[in-house]
């Protein structure tokens, strides 16, 4: 054997290794590596759920609003309401009093206001407004059964759907939103009510809602059903 | 260490008379260690570039930090060749299934270097400093001779403990980015949420730094150190004590 490496020899070896390696790139690992990152992603969903619990941190209040908050919809044209007063929310699934909520009723619901900093999948943040419903009065009001371990959250955005864990859904930071700011909620941001949680990535927060769900098994959800972390908890 | 009768370092080239015996420069683990870490960290960083493009900028939406980043979406693009996962979506998955062994095999290296007495060999402390100090005038050419060294020379120790640093901060920076509201203390530890991702983005840098810095030395200056790293065995320049 010889005393010194040879570099030669070593190159030549790695060389047709190289081009496979660069072809690699943009690869989302093909049907063989999906079950691998469902199992790793989904023991992180599990340590993210118990971290939360662990914690229960809630996120800190902002004094100055700052940066922008872009409108974002998966409809063709932004979802607008022909009749608002006729919209309705519908809460039912594993609960004792299925309700049907109006605009007028929910007005009446007791209301929390917050600005908190706002994180995006993509990387950006920015600090804004809310201010709405705690989901858990909305919760205590439907009563949901012992059963129920998951929210199902359905919208009028061209079927735009978010499964929420039902501890994240009684965080009490989380609400059902129809203030931005000092204005009430407007099209461009989910109107007339979206969900908001500032423990959540944003798209976890369902706009331009129609119908919650309580559920026994775990509801999948538009980005979430494509690959995106289904836990998605900050 | 050294051995008495040969007073002065043989050039690079020419055969040593007689050989010396190959003798084993790194154990099992590290090898493996040292192999599985370049392959994580390659996708780690790849899908994390796959991640950056979705926003590649710093600071709150719509008031950007005047950082150093030349890799700004109004600058620079990250080409697709340096990305895995083919779409944001793709690259998160690449990046948080790779976490975990990246961190595993660090683990590991770490747990092994602590109970075998081999950070000994490998960490810098203020002992190394003057030894630091003629390793840097021997590359000046303030000084004509190599400096005797064990193992590792000092400057090689500090490069090597700041790489075990850096993988830390990588890592710690990483979790401040996925969990700013549960792990708060880590990310404002770090400057809040932007400037966590911004900490995470140097590390990527630094480590491509370190590593072309790290294969050039290999070949430069001790290529019989390619051989210990794949097989074991070292029979180059440098004692192994």
């Amino acid at each position: 054997m010889a005393d010194q490496f040879d570099r030669r020899a070593f190159l030549r070896r790695i060389a047709p290794v190289l081009p496979v390696a660069l072809g690699a790139c943009g690869w989302d690992g093909g049907p063989a590596m999906q079950p691998v990152f469902d199992r790793v992603i989904g023991f992180n969903n599990t340590l993210g759920e118990q971290l939360q619990a662990l914690r229960g941190a809630t996120a800190p209040p902002h004094q100055v609003v700052r940066g922008a908050m872009p409108s974002y919809f998966i409809s063709d044209t932004m979802p607008v309401l022909a009749d608002p007063a006729s919209w309705r929310l519908e809460v039912g699934g594993l609960v004792r009093t299925p309700t049907t909520l109006t605009p007028a009723m929910l007005e009446a619901l007791p209301h929390i206001a917050y600005s908190v900093e706002h994180h995006c999948v993509e990387g950006w943040s920015s600090v804004a407004a809310w201010r709405g419903i705690p989901f858990s009065i909305v919760a205590d009001l439907v009563q949901p059964t012992r059963d129920a371990r998951y929210v199902f959250f359905e919208s009028f955005d061209n079927g735009y759907t978010n499964g929420w864990d039902i501890a994240s859904a009684m965080h009490p930071q989380t609400i059902l939103a129809d203030g931005f700011g000092d204005k009430p909620l407007a099209p461009d941001h989910g109107a007339p009510l979206r969900l908001y949680s500032p423990i959540k990535l944003g798209y976890k927060l369902t706009k331009y809602l129609t119908r919650v769900t309580f559920t026994a098994e775990k509801p999948g959800g538009y980005w979430e059903d494509q690959g995106y972390p289904w836990f998605a908890g900050l | 260490m050294t051995t008495p009768s040969a007073p002065a370092l043989p050039d690079m080239g020419t055969s040593v008379e007689p050989p010396l015996p190959p003798v084993l420069r790194h154990r099992g683990i590290v090898r493996l260690t040292h192999w599985l870490n370049a392959v994580f960290l390659t996708g780690m960083i790849a899908s994390g570039l796959q991640i950056y493009a979705a926003y590649a900028h710093f600071g709150i939406r719509g008031s950007v930090l005047n950082l150093p980043n030349p890799f700004d979406a109004s600058r620079m693009a990250i080409p697709p060749e340096m990305r895995l996962g083919g779409w944001l979506a793709g690259g998160l998955r690449w990046h948080f299934t790779l976490a975990w062994p990246f961190v595993l095999t660090g683990l590991a290296y770490a747990i092994f270097l602590a109970v075998s007495g081999e950070w000994r060999k490998l960490i810098f402390r203020p002992r190394d400093v003057p030894g630091a100090i003629q390793m840097t005038r021997y590359y000046l050419r303030l000084r004509p001779d190599h400096p005797e060294q064990g193992k590792h020379n000092p400057l090689q120790k500090s490069a090597y403990s700041f790489i075990i640093l850096l993988a830390v901060i990588s890592t710690l920076s990483g979790f401040a980015i996925a969990k700013p509201i549960q792990l708060s203390l880590l990310t404002s530890l770090f400057g809040g949420y932007q400037l966590a991702r911004y900490w995470h983005f140097v590390t990527v840098w630094t480590f491509i730094a370190f590593t072309i810095v790290h294969v050039v030395m290999v070949f430069v200056a001790d290529p019989a150190s390619m051989r210990a790293i794949l097989t074991g065995r070292y029979r180059g320049r440098f004692p192994n004590g």
